[in-house]
C-alpha cells in the first residue's frame, strides 16, 4: 500500500516518521516533555526505540550505532542535553561512520520545564551543525536533511526543535527519503575514535575544517530560503518564530534560515542590504542577532522583555513596533495539582506532619510543593536532591541536620540518583541521612514510559528490572525499607519519624502504582504471564516431539 | 473562506478531553481539505489543571496559534474556564459552552467534549461526513456510539438554537 500522500502530525511526529522513512536504525533517549513523544512514535511505526536510563547513556548508545556505520537518533527535551554534553562535545571531534541525527526540543516558556535555556548555543559550543524547523512538514524534511549532512560531513547533527514545532500538529506530505549507503559494519578508526590528546588534537582541526566547508556550503543550501516583499522591511528568522512573524508581518521580506549554524552570513549580509530595515525576530535568547552583528551587519534585535517566555503573533508585532509597554497578564488558570488519592500526597502529608527539610526533585512529585503541602524546600535538576540533602546535612546544625529528607522519583532516580547515593555512602553526613524513593512503577509526569526500574521495555516487553532496595543493600546502607504509602499512613510516618531520628543511612522506598498507570501495568503483566505461558508450553511441545 | 482563518480554542481542565476534541475538530478540518494547524502545551496540563488548545484551519494558516484577542469561538467544556479565556475571543466572537447541553442525555457523560464539537459543527464549513469520519478515527471502537450520539446531541441542539 503506497503511504498516504497527506498526513495531520505533530512535530515530534513527523521526526519519527522521516526517521522511519530513512531506516533509522536505533532510536533512543530519555523521556521529557516536550521530546517524548518523538520515540514513542518511532516504535509505533515498528522501529527500534529504546528509552536509556538518562540522556547520556542514550547519546553514547546512538553514538556506538553510529560508529558501527548505521543510521541513529537520539532524543531528548533541552535540560538532557546537559546530561549528554559529555559526549557531545567529543562525538564532534571522533565524527561518525553512519548518520547520528540528536533531537533537543526547548521549552521557550517553560511549559513543563525548570529552565529556559536555548540549546543553540550547544552548537556553537561543541562545533556541530543545527537545523531547526518550523512546523511538521520541516520537521519532516530537516529530520531528513540532517541525516544526509550527517553521512556527508562525518558529524553528530543537532535538530533544535521547540515546544510548539514538537506539539504543534500541522499538514506533512511524506516523501521519498534516500536509505543508508551501506549496511552497519565495523571499521577500525583508532585515530579517529580514541580521544587521547595526540589523536583529539588533530580531530579538532578537522572538525573546524569541516565546519568552514559546511558554512561554505550553508550559503546556497535549499534549507535557508528568501520570501522577496516589500523592500522596506527586511525580517529574518527560524524555528517557529518565522511563522509568527510572516503572519505578523505579511508583506514583508524574509530571510528563513534552516541551518543556524555555521550561519550563512554572506546571504545574511546581502539580504539586509537589500532593506531599509532589518529585524531579527528570534525567541529565547539573542544567538542570532549577535552572531550577525559579530559579523559586521547591522540589523535590529529585540528588546530584552521578550527575551522571556514563548514569541506568539501578538508580541512578533510589538516587537516590530518596538513597542515596549508592559505586556497585558493572562488570566491566571487552574494550577495542576497530585491527583486525587495519589500516593505521593500521603508521603507529603507525613512529610509535613514531621516538619522535614525537603530537597526536592523532578517529576509529578514536584507539585508537592504547592498548597496545600508546601513540603518542598529545593528542586534544581534531575537527581539533584541526593546531593542538595547530603549538603545541607553537612553543614546544618544537628538538630536541623536531622530534619533534611532527600525525595526522589523512581525514574529520575534510576537516570541521575544511583550515583548520588553512592556519594550518601561515601561521604556520610555525621547525622546519617533519609533518602526516600517515591516509587509509582512509571515515568507519570510525561506521560506513563517504563524506565529500567519497572523491569519493562519501551514497548512494556519484560527485561531485566533494577531493584531498588537491592541496589541499596548492596551499597551497604544499613537500613532498607519499603513500605505501601497508601495502605498504612500512620506505619510510615512511625518509620520515618525512627529513621530521621537513628542517625544512620536510611533508604524508604515508597511503593504504589500511579493511579493513571496501574490499570496498564496490570494489562502488560497479564500480557507477558500469557506469553510466557505460551512459550513454555511450545517448549514442552518440542520436548515432548523428540 | 477564501484567505480567512478560522481561529478555534478549546478550554477546559486536565481529563476533560480538551486535546483529544481538538485532535478530532483539526481532523475533521483537514479531512475537509484544509491547511491546518493545533497547538497546545502538554505536560503538567494532565494533572487537572486548566488546558486549552488551538485549532485554526484555512487557505493557508501560518503561527499555530490562535492570536489573543482573535478566537471567532471558545468552546469551554468546564464552565469555570470561561472567564480566565474570555480575552481569546475576538469582538463578535462566538462563545459556546456545556451550559445549555442536556448532560442527562449524553449516553456517556465523558462525552460532553465531542457534544460541545456538535454543537461547534453547525458554525463551521466542514462537512457533516468530515466530522463523523474525524469522531471514529480518533476514539477506540468501544467509544464510538457514545460519542457519535453525544455529537448529534450537541449538533440538533445547536441547530434548534439552544446553544
Amino acid at each position: 500500500m503506497p503511504p498516504p500522500s497527506r498526513m495531520l502530525l505533530s512535530g515530534d511526529e513527523a521526526v519519527a516518521l522521516a526517521a522511519r522513512d530513512a531506516a533509522v536504525a536505533l532510536g533512543t533517549g530519555y523521556p521529557g516533555t516536550p521530546s517524548t513523544e518523538i520515540l514513542e512514535a518511532f516504535a509505533g511505526l515498528g522501529c527500534h526505540a529504546q528509552w536509556a536510563p538518562n540522556e547520556k547513556v542514550a547519546f553514547e548508545v546512538a553514538l556506538g550505532a553510529a560508529f558501527g556505520g548505521a543510521r541513529a537518533l537520539v532524543t531528548m527535551k533541552h535540560v538532557g542535553l546537559n546530561v549528554a554534553a559529555d559526549p557531545l562535545f567529543t562525538a564532534a571531534y571522533t565524527g561518525v561512520s553512519g548518520a547520528l541525527v540528536v533531537v533537543s526540543a526547548d521549552d521557550p516558556g517553560m511549559a513543563s520545564s525548570q529552565n529556559e535555556q536555548d540549546n543553540r548555543r550547544y552548537a556553537v559550543a561543541a562545533g556541530v551543525p543545527m537545523l531547526e524547523p518550523s512546523d511538521s512538514q520541516e520537521a519532516y524534511d530537516f529530520t531528513a536533511a540532517a541525516i544526509e549532512m550527517s553521512e556527508r560531513w562525518k558529524l553528530p547533527v543537532l535538530l533544535r526543535l521547540t515546544t510548539r514545532v514538537c506539539h504543534s500538529k500541522s499538514i506533512v506530505h511524506p516523501h521519498e527519503i534516500p536509505g543508508p549507503p551501506a549496511p552497519p559494519r565495523f571499521e577500525r578508526d583508532i585515530r579517529g575514535r580514541v580521544m587521547i590528546p595526540a589523536y583529539a588534537r588533530p580531530a579538532h582541526r578537522r572538525l573546524r575544517a569541516k565546519l568552514a566547508e559546511i558554512e561554505r556550503w550553508n550559503e546556497s543550501s535549499p534549507l535557508n530560503r528568501r520570501i522577496d516583499g516589500d523592500p522596506a522591511m527586511g525580517i529574518v528568522a527560524s524555528g517557529v518564530s518565522y511563522v509568527h512573524a510572516r503572519e505578523a508581518a505579511p508583506h514583508a521580506s524574509f530571510l528563513k534560515l534552516g541551518v543556524t549554524y555555521p550561519l550563512p552570513m554572506e546571504l545574511i549580509r546581502r539580504f539586509a542590504a537589500g532593506v531599509k530595515r532589518c529585524v531579527v525576530i528570534e525567541e529565547g535568547d539573542p544567538y542570532l542577532v549577535e552572531s550577525i552583528r559579530a559579523a559586521g551587519v547591522s540589523v535590529e534585535g529585540k528588546a530584552e522583555m521578550y527575551r522571556f517566555g514563548e514569541l506568539n503573533v501578538a508580541r512578533v508585532r510589538r516587537i516590530l513596533a518596538k513597542d515596549t509597554s508592559p505586556e497585558p497578564a493572562p488570566p491566571a488558570g487552574k494550577p495542576p495539582q497530585l491527583c486525587v488519592s495519589c500516593p505521593h500526597r500521603t508521603v507529603f502529608e507525613v512529610l509535613r506532619k514531621l516538619n522535614c527539610i525537603i530537597a526536592g526533585d523532578i517529576g509529578c512529585y514536584t507539585l508537592g510543593v504547592l498548597p496545600p503541602f508546601e513540603a518542598m524546600d529545593s528542586c534544581v535538576c534531575m537527581g539533584a536532591s541526593i546531593g542538595v540533602g547530603l549538603g545541607l546535612r553537612h553543614v546544618l546544625p544537628p538538630a536541623e541536620a536531622r530534619r533534611v529528607v532527600s525525595v526522589i522519583g523512581d525514574s529520575t532516580f534510576v537516570h541521575s540518583g544511583i550515583t548520588g547515593m553512592v556519594e550518601m555512602v561515601y561521604n556520610p553526613p555525621a547525622t546519617g541521612h533519609v533518602l526516600m524513593i517515591l516509587d509509582n512503577g512509571t515515568t507519570a509526569m510525561t506521560g506513563l514510559q517504563e524506565h529500567p526500574g519497572t523491569g519493562r521495555t519501551l514497548n512494556h516487553e519484560p527485561t531485566g528490572r533494577v531493584v531498588f532496595e537491592d541496589l541499596a543493600r548492596a551499597l551497604g546502607i544499613p537500613h532498607v525499607d519499603v513500605i505501601d504509602p497508601t495502605l498504612d499512613p500512620a506505619a510510615l510516618e512511625a518509620l520515618l519519624a525512627d529513621r530521621l531520628a537513628c542517625g544512620k543511612l536510611s533508604l524508604i522506598v515508597t511503593r504504589r502504582p500511579c493511579l493513571l498507570a496501574a490499570g496498564r501495568i496490570k494489562e502488560y503483566e497479564r500480557a507477558a504471564a500469557g506469553r510466557e505461558s505460551c512459550e513454555t508450553s511450545a517448549a514442552q511441545g518440542r520436548t515432548d516431539g523428540e | 473562506m477564501a484567505n480567512k482563518v478560522v481561529n478555534v480554542v478549546i478550554a477546559g481542565l486536565g481529563g476533560q478531553g480538551v486535546i483529544k476534541a481538538s485532535d478530532i475538530l483539526a481532523d475533521a478540518a483537514f479531512r475537509a481539505g484544509y491547511d491546518v494547524k493545533k497547538s497546545e502545551i502538554h505536560g503538567m496540563s494532565q494533572r487537572g489543571g486548566s488546558v486549552t488548545s488551538d485549532v485554526r484551519f484555512g487557505e493557508e494558516v501560518l503561527s499555530p496559534m490562535v492570536p489573543t484577542g482573535e478566537a471567532d469561538f471558545l468552546v469551554a467544556v468546564a464552565a469555570d474556564q470561561v472567564e480566565s479565556n474570555r480575552h481569546q475571543l475576538r469582538p463578535g466572537g462566538v462563545l459556546l459552552t456545556a451550559e445549555r447541553i442536556d448532560e442527562t442525555a449524553l449516553a456517556n457523560r465523558r462525552s460532553l467534549n465531542v457534544a460541545l464539537l456538535g454543537a461547534l459543527s453547525v458554525h463551521l464549513p466542514i462537512p457533516e461526513a468530515d466530522w463523523l469520519e474525524a469522531v471514529r478515527a480518533n476514539l477506540a471502537p468501544k467509544l464510538h456510539d457514545a460519542n457519535l450520539q453525544a455529537f448529534e446531541l450537541g449538533r440538533s441542539a445547536a441547530r434548534s438554537g439552544k446553544v
